[in-house]
């Protein structure tokens, strides 16, 4: 197949390329949502992203919490952004951060005013926000603004047969051409370890890797009270067929195909080294995975799956394919594209990639996915321990 | 021929069913990815899609191998063309 060498998006004020055009009401903390989803509710066409952080947090902590929300802002996908929090100073440092991309972006703190009050300044200059984003077009853009990120999920051996390097696939002959592509799961890289930290493109790639996966799994291994059993495997990845998180992981890892990455991202982290791909040290749960990925600026998410996870971004759409025959047939409407055809050997992996690769571009060029039209819209913010 | 089981590498010790199920005394085709050879085996056990058969005997402590590599270890004996799951293979890792 020929691949295309543009799709249509949303070019930003700093060069970024969207798949999407979003304007969304940002909460800083928890106790700012209500406000937040009031404004969503008022002005049509805006989304409200809502969590459980975001208050009292410290150190690292915090620097991931505002990396999130500010890369959240700051995603191409997100044309404008109203930021609501408690306080002014959180809020504040939100604002500037998104600000730097040049987009519309505009902060409220609920101190002194109130929600009803809040709610009333914010929704104004949402729909002036709306309003204007509406206007946007979607032109042709170079294939190379494409940012893909991948992540698993309730995976099956049909994962490793066939939907992991479906995405290798597409990872391989996507490559070439300019994209910047993200993997993560570090927990989930667990038996896997050494072959994956081979695929460093460099000394310092692999080392840092490992520095990394080490430090991930010295934690699991000081909260373990038992075997893990029920968590990693999971019970769906277990009915699936996986038995072991090495199994798991060597499933998993077949998502980069023969790609090697440059560079180790911190969670939400923004790669900084130019196309290629980059591994990125995340939780292996898949809401917390894409919402850290979609901070660091990703664009479009290709998501395979066994036994059928069925997650989805407020931001970053999220394609879903499958290699298991059953989950299409039982829950079909959750699958933007079925490559169960490997298994019955009437598809080969590259027919696969190249159907991948169509989706991925239609998608990228405003088709829903079944996510989006499912209402999913997962937004989860790693926290990394207790706060103060 | 229509494959029933998946194997991906030629060192390993273990394949995966793809169709629905095997039933118990099939002779069942196998494809291996790597080299894109053929092998048969006969079941013992009712398998279900995605679930793992073993293709020789395995006895406790062996090394279970997947992709050609080492995915877990074996504690209860299996019989060349049983079920290989988590009753019989454990993790080596936590």
């Amino acid at each position: 197949m020929e691949i295309p060498k543009s799709f249509l998006g949303y070019k930003r004020e700093n060069g970024r390329t969207g798949t999407r055009n979003h304007v969304i009401i940002l909460p800083v903390d928890d106790i700012s949502n209500a406000c937040a989803e009031a404004v969503a509710n008022n002005i049509k066409g805006t989304i409200a992203l809502p969590h459980s952080y975001g208050r009292l947090q410290f150190g690292a902590d915090l620097e991931l919490h505002f990396r999130t929300m500010i890369g959240t802002g700051c995603n191409p996908n997100v044309a404008a952004v109203i930021v609501i929090g408690i306080e002014p100073k959180w809020t504040k440092k939100i604002v500037d951060g998104i600000a730097k991309t040049g987009k519309p972006v505009e902060g409220f703190h609920i101190e002194r005013t109130g929600d009803i009050g809040t709610t009333m300044k914010a929704s104004k200059k949402a729909q002036e926000f709306v309003m204007w984003a509406s206007e946007k077009q979607r032109e042709e853009c170079p294939l190379s603004d494409l940012w893909i990120s991948v992540k698993c999920g309730e995976s099956d051996t049909t994962s490793g047969l066939a939907a992991n390097p479906t995405v290798g696939n597409l990872m391989d002959k996507l490559e070439p051409l300019g994209v910047h592509l993200c993997f993560g799961e570090t927990s989930e890289l667990t038996g896997a370890e050494q072959v994956c930290a081979t695929r460093g493109a460099t000394k310092e790639a692999s080392e840092k890797f490992m520095k990394t996966w080490s430090s991930y799994n010295d934690f699991i291994l000081k909260e373990a009270t038992d075997d893990l059993s029920e968590s990693q495997p999971t019970a769906g990845n277990i009915a699936g067929g996986l038995t072991t998180i090495e199994e798991k992981a060597f499933g998993n890892f077949q998502k980069i195909g023969n790609c090697k990455f440059i560079d180790v991202l911190e969670p939400a982290e923004e790669p900084t080294k130019g196309k290629g791909l980059y591994f990125m040290d995340t939780s292996s749960a898949a809401a917390e995975c894409v919402t850290l990925q979609a901070a660091a600026g990703f664009n479009i998410h290709l998501f395979p799956t066994g036994q059928g996870n069925i997650v989805g971004n407020p931001i970053e759409p999220v394609v879903k394919l499958t290699a298991n025959p059953l989950t299409v047939k039982g829950m079909g409407e959750h699958i933007d594209c079925d490559v169960s055809k490997i298994l019955s050997r009437e598809m080969n992996l590259s027919e696969a990639g190249d159907e991948l690769i169509k989706t991925t571009l239609r998608v990228a060029n405003g088709r829903l996915t079944c996510a989006e039209a499912l209402g999913h819209k997962e937004f989860v913010m790693t926290k990394l321990y207790r706060s103060a | 021929m229509a494959t029933d089981i998946i194997i991906h590498d030629k060192k390993d010790n273990v394949g995966v069913v793809v169709i629905e199920k095997i039933t118990p005394k099939q002779d069942c085709a196998c494809w291996i990815m790597e080299d894109d050879s053929s092998t048969n085996i006969q079941s013992v056990d009712e398998i279900p899609l995605g679930h793992k058969i073993a293709m020789v005997d395995l006895k406790k402590g062996d090394t279970i191998l997947k992709y050609g590599h080492d995915i877990g270890k074996v504690v209860k004996s299996i019989k060349k063309g049983e079920h290989v799951h988590v009753h019989n293979v454990k993790t080596k890792k936590w």
